[in-house]
C-alpha cells in the first residue's frame, strides 16, 4: 500500500510536466496577437508594441516556455497582466470559494443521491423508486442556468428565504481567514455570520450538485441491484438478517466501488469551476477567474488556473484509487 | 448490533465526504506561503470593516449597492483603459477639473481656478487649499507634479515599468512619454504650495479636457510610497469616499471621507460596488432589493423595469457610436458614389429598433451628439434604396456587385450584436443588387487586418473618453491616422487640414466650427455609415435621489442619497 502510494505519487511528475507543455500550448494557439486583444481597438500601435515588449511575446516560444517553467518550480505562477498582481497571492480566494462551493454541492448531492438510489434498490419497481428514478432522469438533463434562475426567482425574489448572490452579506463582511467563510466564521466564534454563509451556499449549492445527485443516484441504484443479486446476499438473508441490516452493511459496502469513482469524478469537474453555476450566482470561484482571463487573454492566468485545475484533477484521482482498498480491503497494491 | 451497523453506515457516508475534505488540503499544503501572505493582506482590510459594520448597525445607516456586470480591474486608474476601474475610482480620487454632471462640460475639481497664456502653451492651476488625501498628508502642487512625471515618466520610481504598470491613456492624450517627439508636456512646476503650472511644447485644444478625465487624477505620493506596485489594491486619494475593502469579483467596498473638502457631501456613509456577471439575476437582486442600481440592464428588460412602481429607469447619454467602414483605397468603394449608395441602402432606424429596443440613435455624424462641434445641421443619408440603385447605376454598377462585409466577433457597447447587425445590412445591401459576402475573423486578427487594409466593408465602433471631438475625428478620419483608428484609408487634405487647426487651437469657439466644417465635408466623402449611438439603459430602487448617469460611465456619488 505505501510502496504504492509512492509509486503513484511519483508518475504525477511526467504528467505534471506533460501539463504545463499543454497549458502552454493551448494559450500560444490562441490566434492574434494577445497585446492587440488587450489593449483593443482603441490602441495605437506603439502601444502593442511596448505591451509585447513588457510581456516577453518577442522570445522564441522554447524560451518563453523555459522560463515559465522555471518559475513555477520557485513556485511563482507569474503575474496577472490584467491586475497585476501576483497570482500566487490572488488565486487562492478563488480556490477557496470554489472548493467550498463542491463541498457543499457534493455533501447534497451524495446524501441525497446516495440514500435515494438505496432506497430505490431495495423497493426495487415501488412508486418511491419510479419516482425517484424519474427525478434522477430530469435531474441529469436539467439546464444548470434555468434551474439556477428559477431557483433565484422563486427563494430570493419571491419567498426572500436565501440570498440571490454572492457569498457574504456585502454590507457586513466577513473578515477572511483561510478564505473558507463558513470556516472562518466559526473561528470567530461568529454565529450569526456561519448561518449567512450557509444561507449563501443554499441555492447555488443546490443548483451545482443537482446532475452530480441525479448520476450518483442512477449509479447506485444499480449498483445496489447487482450487488443484492449476489450469493453472499442470499446467505446472508438466509441467516435471519433483516432487511436494513441487509442493505446498509452487507450490500452497500461492495455496492460502494463504483460510486466512489463518480463521486471522485464529479467532484473533480466540479472543482474544475463550475462555470455557469458561479456566474449567475455571482460565486468568486475558480471557474469564473479562469474564464475572465480566457476573455481578456491574460496569458499567465490562463496557464496557471488550468495548470492548477488540472492538478486538482489528477490528485482527486489518486484519492479515488487509494480510497478503493480502504473501503474494499479485497482490492490489494 | 443496531449500534455499531449505523456506525458503518455513517462511515461510509463518510469516506465519501472525506474525499472533498482531503482534495482541500492536499492544495492547501500545495501553496502555503502564498495562501497565508494573501490573508493578512486582506485581513487588516476586513478587519475595518468589520469593526465599523457592527458600529453601524446601531442607527440608520445610508449604504448603497451598485451592481456591475464585472469586477475592476485595478484602483489605479491611470495604469488601465478599464470602465469598471474608473467607476469606482471616481468616487476615491479627483482630478484637477471635472466634468459637468451630464455632459463634458468643464466644471473646478481639485483646482478651483485656472488659465492659460495667450498661444495655449502655459497653463497654470490654482489648488484648493485645506485639502488632505485620505491618509492625512496635505494635497498640494508637489502631488500633483509627481502624479504628472509618474505617468509621463517610465523611469520615474512610481511608474512601476517594471511590475507591469503601463499608461496608455497618459500616452495616447498627451502625444506620447517623456522623450517622444509628440510629448506635449514640456515640465510641471509648482510655483507654491497650491499653484502649478503646466508647460507645453505646442498647444494643445483639448488639455483642459483631459484634466478632468477620472484617468488622471490625483493620487497620495504617500501612498505611492508606501504601497509601491500594490498601489492598485490600495487606493488613497481625496475623494468623497474612501477605500475600506476588496473581495477580488465579489465586492468593493468604500465608506465616507468625514473630512470630505465640500460640506456637507458626501450624503452615503457606505458605497459597495457588487459583481453580478449574469444579467438576469442582477435584475432579480434589483426587484429583490438586494441592490440600489444595476448597470447594463438589457434593453429589452427596460419595458418590464419601466412598470415597476419600485424601479426607475435610467438613460446614459450616448458617448459612441458602431459604424460600417468602407476601405476607401479597394474597389469599388474608392469610388465616392458607390460609398453614397450604400449610405443610403442602410436602415439605421430599423438597426436601433431591432437591436437596442429603441434606446439608441441612429447617428448622422461620427460624434456623438452633445459634443463640442457636433453638427446637427447636416441631414444625412436618408433610408432610400431607389436613390442607392440610381447611385450605383450612376457609377456603372447596373448590374450590381459583390462585396465582402467584414463582422466583428466580439460584442461591444456601440454593437451588442454584430453579427445580427451584419446580416440586417447584408439584407438591406442585397435590396440594391449588392451582394454582401460575411467574413468572420478572431478579434486580434480582425484588428490587425482591418488595420492593414485588407478588408472592404467592416464593422467597428469607437467609444469616447475625454469628451473631446479629436478623440474621434482626428483619431478615426485623419490621414495620419491610417494603420491605427483610421480603418477605412480616408485621407482628405481639406478635412486633415481642419482637424489639425482644430487641435492646436484653444479656442473653443473657432474648433466646434472648424469640427463642423470637417464633419460636412466627411458627410459628402462618405468614407463610412455611421450606424447608432447607443445610450445605455440603467435601472435603480425609487428610493435612490439624486443619481445622474455621466455619458463616461463613471460619476460621482456624493450627492446620492437614499429616501425610506
Amino acid at each position: 500500500m505505501f510502496a504504492y502510494t509512492i509509486r503513484r505519487i511519483l508518475m504525477l511528475i511526467p504528467v505534471l510536466i506533460g501539463m504545463t507543455i499543454i497549458t502552454f500550448s493551448i494559450v500560444h494557439l490562441i490566434p492574434g496577437n494577445p497585446a492587440q486583444v488587450i489593449l483593443g481597438e482603441n490602441a495605437t500601435e506603439e502601444q502593442v508594441e511596448a505591451l509585447e515588449e513588457s510581456m516577453g511575446l518577442n522570445e522564441p516560444y522554447i524560451v518563453q516556455y523555459g522560463l515559465y517553467v522555471k518559475d513555477l518550480l520557485q513556485g511563482d505562477l507569474g503575474t496577472s497582466l490584467k491586475t497585476k498582481s501576483e497570482i500566487s497571492s490572488e488565486i487562492w480566494p478563488y480556490i477557496a470559494a470554489t472548493f467550498e462551493l463542491t463541498f457543499f454541492a457534493m455533501l447534497f448531492a451524495v446524501f441525497i443521491g446516495v440514500n435515494a438510489g438505496i432506497i430505490s434498490a431495495w423497493r426495487q419497481n415501488s412508486w418511491f423508486d419510479f419516482l425517484a428514478m424519474l427525478f434522477a432522469l430530469v435531474g441529469v438533463s436539467m439546464p444548470i442556468f434555468w434551474l439556477a434562475l428559477m431557483e433565484q426567482w422563486l427563494f430570493a425574489q419571491e419567498l426572500g428565504w436565501f440570498p440571490a448572490y454572492g457569498r457574504q452579506d456585502s454590507k457586513d463582511p466577513i473578515a477572511a481567514i483561510t478564505h473558507f467563510y463558513v470556516l472562518d466564521s466559526f473561528i470567530h466564534l461568529d454565529f450569526p455570520r456561519v448561518i449567512t454563509s450557509l444561507k449563501h451556499l443554499v441555492l447555488p449549492s443546490i443548483a451545482l450538485g443537482t446532475i452530480p445527485m441525479a448520476i450518483i443516484a442512477r449509479m447506485t441504484r444499480s449498483s445496489m441491484l447487482e450487488v443484492m443479486k449476489s450469493d453472499y446476499i442470499r446467505t446472508v438473508r438466509a441467516k435471519g438478517a433483516g432487511q436494513f441490516l441487509v442493505v446498509y452493511k452487507h450490500a452497500l459496502r461492495n455496492a460502494l466501488i463504483p460510486v466512489i469513482t463518480v463521486i471522485g469524478l464529479q467532484t473533480g469537474v466540479l472543482l474544475g469551476g463550475a462555470i455557469l453555476t458561479e456566474t449567475i450566482f455571482s460565486w468568486p470561484g475558480i471557474g469564473r477567474y479562469v474564464f475572465d482571463a480566457i476573455s481578456f487573454r491574460d496569458y499567465p492566468v490562463i496557464q496557471s488556473g488550468i495548470l492548477i485545475i488540472a492538478f486538482i484533477f489528477v490528485i482527486i484521482n489518486l484519492i479515488v484509487d487509494l480510497l478503493y482498498s480502504a473501503i474494499d480491503p479485497r482490492i490489494k497494491y | 448490533m443496531k449500534l455499531n451497523l449505523k456506525f458503518s453506515f455513517l462511515l461510509t457516508l463518510m469516506l465519501a465526504f472525506i474525499l472533498v475534505l482531503a482534495a482541500c488540503s492536499g492544495d492547501g499544503s500545495a501553496n502555503p506561503d502564498d495562501g497565508e501572505d494573501q490573508d493578512q493582506t486582506e485581513d487588516d482590510n476586513t478587519d475595518d470593516t468589520t469593526d465599523e459594520g457592527e458600529d453601524d448597525a446601531s442607527d440608520e445607516e445610508q449604504i448603497l449597492v451598485f451592481a456591475r456586470g464585472g469586477d475592476s480591474e485595478s484602483l489605479d486608474n491611470p495604469s488601465t483603459t478599464d470602465g469598471e476601474s474608473s467607476r469606482v475610482t471616481k468616487q476615491i480620487f479627483e482630478s484637477l477639473l471635472n466634468f459637468d454632471k451630464e455632459s463634458f462640460e468643464l466644471t473646478p475639481g481639485l483646482a478651483h481656478d485656472w488659465e492659460s497664456n495667450d498661444e495655449g502653451t502655459v497653463y497654470t492651476f490654482y489648488l484648493e487649499e485645506g485639502v488632505t488625501f485620505h491618509d492625512g498628508t496635505p494635497f498640494n502642487a508637489e502631488a500633483v507634479k509627481i502624479n504628472f512625471e509618474r505617468w509621463a515618466d517610465p523611469e520615474h520610481k512610481y511608474a512601476f515599468t517594471e511590475e507591469g504598470y503601463t499608461y496608455p491613456i497618459y500616452g495616447t492624450l498627451f502625444g506620447g512619454y517623456k522623450g517622444d517627439e509628440g510629448h506635449v508636456i514640456e515640465e510641471v512646476n509648482v510655483i507654491d504650495e497650491h499653484t502649478v503650472e503646466f508647460v507645453l511644447n505646442r498647444p494643445l485644444g483639448y488639455f483642459l479636457q483631459n484634466m478632468g478625465m477620472q484617468y488622471f487624477a490625483i493620487t497620495s505620493p504617500a501612498a505611492l510610497e508606501e504601497y509601491g506596485p500594490t498601489i492598485n489594491e490600495n487606493p488613497v486619494g481625496t475623494g468623497p469616499f474612501k477605500f475600506v475593502s476588496w473581495s477580488k469579483d465579489d465586492s468593493i467596498v468604500l465608506e465616507k471621507f468625514e473630512d470630505y473638502r465640500i460640506e456637507g457631501l458626501p450624503k452615503l456613509d457606505q458605497v459597495i460596488f457588487q459583481v453580478i456577471p449574469d444579467n438576469a439575476a442582477r435584475l432579480i437582486a434589483l426587484r429583490s432589493g438586494d441592490i440600489d442600481i444595476m448597470d447594463g440592464l438589457n434593453p429589452d428588460d427596460a419595458a418590464g423595469v419601466e412598470s415597476d412602481e419600485n424601479l426607475d429607469l435610467y438613460t446614459r447619454a450616448a458617448n459612441n457610436f458602431g459604424y460600417l467602414g468602407m476601405n476607401v483605397s479597394k474597389a469599388p468603394l474608392d469610388n465616392k458614389l458607390v460609398r453614397q449608395a450604400i449610405n443610403h441602402a442602410v436602415n439605421r432606424e430599423a438597426i436601433a429598433e431591432a437591436l437596442y429596443a429603441g434606446y439608441a440613435i441612429p447617428a448622422t455624424n461620427p460624434l456623438p451628439p452633445g459634443y463640442l462641434g457636433y453638427n446637427d445641421e447636416l441631414e444625412g443619408y436618408e433610408y432610400d434604396p431607389d436613390r442607392a440603385k440610381e447611385l450605383l447605376a450612376e457609377a456603372g454598377y447596373e448590374g450590381g456587385l459583390e462585396i465582402d462585409l467584414w463582422t466583428m466577433p466580439v460584442a461591444r457597447p456601440y454593437m451588442p450584436d454584430p453579427e445580427t447587425v451584419a446580416e440586417i445590412i447584408q439584407n438591406d445591401l442585397a435590396q440594391v443588387g449588392i451582394t454582401a459576402n460575411i467574413v468572420r475573423e478572431e478579434w486580434a486578427p480582425y484588428l490587425e487586418k482591418t488595420a492593414n487594409g485588407e478588408q472592404e466593408l467592416f464593422m467597428l465602433g469607437w467609444s469616447g473618453t475625454n469628451g473631446d471631438p479629436d478623440y474621434f475625428l482626428g483619431s478615426l478620419l485623419h490621414g495620419d491616422s491610417i494603420g491605427g483608428g483610421n480603418r477605412s484609408f480616408y485621407s482628405n487634405d481639406q478635412v486633415n487640414e481642419l482637424l489639425d487647426q482644430a487641435k492646436v487651437s484653444i479656442d473653443q469657439e473657432e474648433r466646434a466650427e472648424l469640427y463642423k466644417e470637417a464633419q460636412r465635408l466627411i458627410l459628402e466623402d462618405s468614407p463610412m455609415v455611421t450606424l447608432v449611438h447607443s445610450t445605455p439603459v440603467l435601472a435603480a430602487r425609487n428610493t435612490v435621489k439624486n443619481y445622474v448617469p455621466h455619458p463616461s460611465t463613471s460619476e460621482s456619488l456624493a450627492e446620492v442619497e437614499l429616501s425610506n
